[in-house]
């Protein structure tokens, strides 16, 4: 190779805060106008009948009708595939939804997968017994030894999926992804990550072998806890001919008038497929505002997650050290266990989403969250603003007590999500309600 | 964890200078697509359609369809029965059956003033492509023209995908 790359008009590859910004979003074509503008509009005219045609065939691309695809929206898509690393994006109207897509586009009834158990306590409901009344099976496992996955997929050998979260919620838990993505590769199966509590600014799980990766855009990537919002993204890496276990990517689709997706789209047939289908016949589109919105969140997101990530590491070390405090979660502290792994996977620190346990219990944990006046109690994590809440007795309150504490919300288990306001204050706050 | 997985086998993926195949989908006018189908649910109709709709003139090649038209256009048993010149040969056949197909267009590379070869998606010779360069052709493999037009030109991101491109220049239409 030539040392092209030198040159100021040879190949570059953009940083990530410049791609937060400008991936994805031109200037609009007609106008010139500079702001993505928010299509805030259903349908699209088509030239003729026979450009009509094209597009309900698929055979060019373009605008039919907001429910399968939207300007802003696709704006939004093309800067999550942009910044997680991966191929495409297809978004949904929350993180849900996006599941949905996801496992709608991979599995057929009698399917089944294999998850963490170490998740959000709403996907632990959705795959435990929601997804079961579609056919679709999820076997839980302890994430933190790469060998249950691979025990899981050898006791469900027709597994077609494996799913985590990275960084999990609620717990301050950090999964060894590498071992974990050659585990589901050698069952012929992609890694699927939720990389929420993450974002690709402190972790891309496709550079350590996912193959999918989802997320709920209504946390840390809007940021300003203003819009709901999910997105499926694909490496464009995965061979879902090789196994054989993919026929619906890889056969004829009678619902897309016996469309092969994989052979006509190749790296991103995945997503088309979920788009195509999934989203066409079950509708969970994200709206344009949620979109506009979303895009401006995600042209900071470098910025607030490296203030987040400071904040949170303050916050922790105070709590350590508090006498109230049993123990503290965060795998930015020494004591954590997952303090290498966090090394390894989240150099720019492991997220502001952590768990700590009062010697109180339960009562002390709904006391704590009545006493604070600037963390907000709520249901929400990534936002602005720092949010407080006893999972125990809300997010994880349809959970039994044994499912509360293998998911790390236990009764005594209060989490935070930490803003990014001014340390101090969140500090003060907290102690003012420990102290009570 | 150490066993050999399905990936290991694959050569490494192929890598093309985006300018390098901007030049190629600016360049060309005339494509013959060895292996258009007639069938509409193909993806090398889908190619066909698209290019003919992007300007490009468009010949199909298919010894099983000669003399019938596909969108409007007549197909031809092979290259060499195609008149007047082609531009660029895209092939929609087997990677085994592409090495054939391009020692035919360097056979009539200077009759038909074929510049370059271009295969589709999974479509791949590593050999076949180096006696076509050594000809002075130039050789695009496992790519989709009618994708990378789409990815290049601005369309394709309207579908999700991550075009790579970074402008705040105004896009010409």
């Amino acid at each position: 190779m030539t040392d092209d790359s030198k040159k100021p008009d040879g190949p570059h590859e953009f940083g990530f805060e410049t791609r937060a910004i400008h991936a994805g979003a031109r200037p609009d074509a007609e106008t010139g106008a500079r702001v993505t503008p928010i299509h805030q509009n259903t349908s699209y005219v088509f030239e003729d009948a026979e450009h009509a045609a094209d597009l309900f065939n698929l055979q060019t691309f373009g605008f039919i009708y907001s429910r399968l695809t939207n300007p802003t929206v696709s704006v939004l898509e093309e800067r999550l595939a942009n910044l997680e690393g991966g191929r495409a994006a297809v978004c949904a109207s929350s993180g849900h939804a996006a599941q949905f897509l996801t496992f709608f586009t991979l599995l057929e009834p009698g399917d089944c997968f294999i998850a963490s158990k170490n998740l959000y306590g709403g996907s632990i409901t959705q795959f435990g017994h929601s997804f079961k009344r579609l056919g679709w099976d999820c076997h839980f496992v302890d994430p933190t030894d790469p060998e249950n996955f691979r025990q899981a997929l050898k006791d469900h050998p027709e597994a077609k999926g494996v799913f985590l979260e990275a960084l999990a919620n609620p717990g301050g838990l950090i999964v060894d992804l590498e071992p974990v993505a050659e585990v589901a590769h050698e069952a012929g199966v992609p890694l699927i990550v939720d990389n929420t509590l993450a974002t690709p600014y402190l972790l891309r799980p496709f550079e350590w072998g996912a193959d999918i990766v989802v997320h709920s855009t209504t946390k840390f990537l809007s940021g300003h806890a203003n819009s709901m919002g999910g997105a499926v993204i694909e490496s464009g890496k995965f061979d879902w001919a090789a196994s054989g276990k993919f026929p619906g990517m890889c056969t004829p689709d009678p619902a897309y008038h016996g469309l092969t997706f994989y052979e006509t789209f190749g790296d991103f047939g995945f997503t088309m497929k979920a788009r195509a289908v999934a989203l066409r016949d079950f509708g969970p589109s994200m709206a344009p505002m949620n979109a506009f919105l979303t895009i401006t969140g995600t042209e900071t997101l470098g910025l607030r997650m490296d203030r987040h990530v400071q904040n949170a590491q303050k916050v922790a070390e105070f709590l350590e050290s508090h006498p109230a405090v049993a123990w503290v979660s965060y795998a930015g502290l020494k004591s954590s266990p997952f303090h290498d792994l966090a090394k390894k996977y989240l150099p720019k620190g492991p997220g502001s989403v952590f768990t700590f346990g009062l010697k109180g219990g339960y009562e002390a944990g709904i006391k704590c969250v009545e006493t604070v006046e600037l963390f907000s109690h709520l249901a929400n994590v990534g936002d602005t603003r720092s949010l407080i809440i006893h999972p125990a007795s809300t997010t994880h309150r349809q959970l039994t007590e044994d499912q509360q504490i293998a998911a790390g919300a236990g009764p005594d288990v209060v989490r935070l999500s930490i803003g990014i306001e001014t340390a101090d204050d969140l500090i003060r706050d907290l102690e003012k309600a420990l102290n009570a | 964890m150490t066993e050999p997985t399905l990936a290991d086998a694959a050569p490494p993926p192929l890598v093309y200078d985006d300018k390098l195949v901007a030049g190629i989908l600016k360049d060309v006018r005339t494509i013959a697509i060895v292996g258009a189908s007639p069938n509409w649910v193909r993806p090398s109709n889908f190619a066909m359609k698209y290019l003919l709709g992007k300007g490009y003139s468009v010949i199909p090649v298919n010894p099983g369809h000669a003399g019938k038209e596909i969108w409007d256009q007549m197909t031809y048993a092979e290259l060499g029965d195609v008149p007047g010149p082609i531009d660029m040969v895209d092939v929609f056949r087997a990677s085994k059956d592409a090495g054939g197909i391009i020692d035919r267009a360097i056979e009539l590379k200077d009759e038909k003033a074929i510049k370059v070869i271009w295969l589709q998606l999974g479509v791949r010779d590593d050999d076949a492509a180096a006696r076509a360069e050594a000809a002075g052709l130039t050789v695009i493999m496992d790519r989709c023209p009618k994708i990378e037009y789409g990815r290049l030109f601005g369309e394709l991101g309207w579908s999700g995908v991550n075009s790579g491109v970074i402008s705040s220049k105004r896009p010409k239409r």
